[in-house]
């Protein structure tokens, strides 16, 4: 039986209070024992970038981080983005751009992304290229995903246009 | 790929954490865990107990006292690059940190982490050699300062015992240095990954006259190295393109690291390129 620690933490603004294994990463405790399987594991070793979620609205690897260490803070996951009514700006460009194809890498963009436009509300292209240099797309080409981020920037500024309504 | 199992503790204070790690066997801090979690998650490390510093109070901010630049061990990297009196004392420090791996893992990564993981090519340890600093680490009994030229004991293996935690890293701050040029610049397979090989180089001038120089490349050799035969040579000279061509070529006398990216003599070539790059850019007219 290996060890075992109980935290508590703020998933996407809900309380959430559980006994963890020391040993369990948060992409894991997310995934399996929140049930919050929008948090993507690619190379469970640092370097994909799919695993992003956002700690204190700070980008993190979960698969890098123990859920023990989240006690106390305030976790984002890529379901914390937007609701199931309404998309956050970043991720109806997304759709609205095909800044995605098989979705992969997609929770790791837009978080890394969402912290980028929350401290940039402005960024240039080559800004936006290189705050998502560590995030793997096998897709895309990124080409759109950058463009995506472009067009968020103007949603975010100008407001969303009409016609984005959500898809079920 | 999930960490083996192990003790988990967090010590509230710097004295519970020395006597943790006083008392237990095949114990590991953890600081940013950017490379002690990815060396877990492999089993490359097996700890028996995981001492987590992120809760113990005093060993993160940037201060200055006697004429030092004082930046505690916990320090973020990201938190460093915003830092006024970084960029202001030890600015080769946040030129750098724009190549240390990504804004996730520079958001987590701290400065003391990156030094006791002593990787080959970190920029961070070849930064802190170009200042001549002092790491000041610490156990139950004792702190003390172990100059940063003599921190590396081998290959990833840092000169502090295993009872010993980092502390903070001391660079002198001296006039003749005041708003001296500065320049980091790296050659890597991808943005933020490891470099195959980098220079930091801090560069004062009066009357376009160098009077004082240091070089240092990461991930060439095992550890940090000084170009202290570089930096003499450039001595009262100019910094025309040909004097920064032949300082250049003193990196490659420099052995280097053989790996699947890079051999010995292409890594040499490369840090002839790196030396030459950075030093022509903290020449340049500024930015
Ligand atoms: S799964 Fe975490 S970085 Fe790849
Ligand atoms: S959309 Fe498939 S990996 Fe990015």
């Amino acid at each position: 039986m290996s060890e075992t620690w109980t935290i508590k933490c703020l998933i996407n603004e809900k309380p959430v209070e559980r006994e963890v294994s020391v040993r369990l990463t948060l992409a894991d405790f997310l995934r399996h024992e929140v049930g919050l399987t929008g948090t993507h594991l690619g190379c469970e070793h640092g370097v994909c970038g799919a695993c992003t979620v956002l700690l204190d609205g700070r980008s993190a690897r979960s698969c890098l981080t123990l859920a023990v260490q989240v006690d106390g803070m305030n976790v984002t996951t890529v379901e914390g983005l937007g609701d199931k009514t309404r998309l956050s700006p970043l991720q109806q460009a997304f759709m609205d751009e095909h800044g995605l194809q098989c979705g992969f890498c997609t929770p790791g963009m837009l978080t890394t992304l969402t912290e980028l436009l929350a401290n940039n509300p402005d960024p240039s292209e080559s800004e936006v290229r290189l705050a998502i240099s560590g995030n793997i797309c096998r897709c895309t080409g990124y080409e759109n995903i950058v463009k995506a981020t472009m067009t968020a920037v103007r949603y975010i500024r100008d407001g969303m246009p009409e016609s984005s309504e959500v898809v079920d | 790929m999930k960490p083996p199992p192990f003790s988990y503790h967090r010590p509230a204070s710097l004295d519970e954490a020395f006597a943790l790690l006083g008392s237990l066997e095949n114990a590991k801090v953890l600081a940013g865990g950017q490379s002690l979690m990815p060396m877990m998650n492999y089993r490359y490390v097996m700890p028996d107990h995981v001492v987590d510093l992120n809760h113990c109070p005093g060993l993160s901010g940037v201060g200055v006292e006697d004429q030092t630049l004082i930046i505690g061990a916990m320090t973020r990297q990201c938190d460093l690059a915003a830092n006024d009196l970084v960029a202001r004392h030890a600015p080769l420090l946040v030129d750098a940190l724009h190549w240390v791996g990504h804004v996730q893992t520079r958001n987590r990564g701290t400065i003391g982490g990156s030094l006791s993981h002593l990787d080959p090519a970190a920029e961070l340890p070849a930064v802190i050699a170009a200042y001549d600093a002092t790491v000041t680490v610490g156990n139950e009994t004792a702190l003390r300062d172990v100059s940063i030229h003599e921190w590396a004991a081998g290959y990833m293996m840092p000169a502090i015992d295993e009872n010993e935690i980092a502390i903070s890293i001391n660079i002198p701050l001296s006039v003749e240095l005041d708003g001296h040029a500065h320049s980091f610049f790296e050659i890597a397979r991808r943005h933020g990954d490891f470099a195959q090989a980098g220079a930091g180089v801090v560069l004062q001038t009066v009357d376009d006259r160098v009077t004082d120089l240091r070089i240092a490349l990461a991930g060439v050799d095992i550890a940090p190295v000084r170009l202290r035969q570089a930096e003499e040579f450039a001595i009262g000279k100019s910094l025309t393109e040909d004097v920064i061509d032949e300082i250049a070529l003193f990196a490659k006398a420099v052995p280097g690291i053989a790996d699947v990216h890079a051999d010995e003599s292409y890594r040499q070539r490369l840090a002839v390129v790196v030396v030459r790059r950075a030093l022509t850019q903290a020449a340049g007219p500024g930015p």
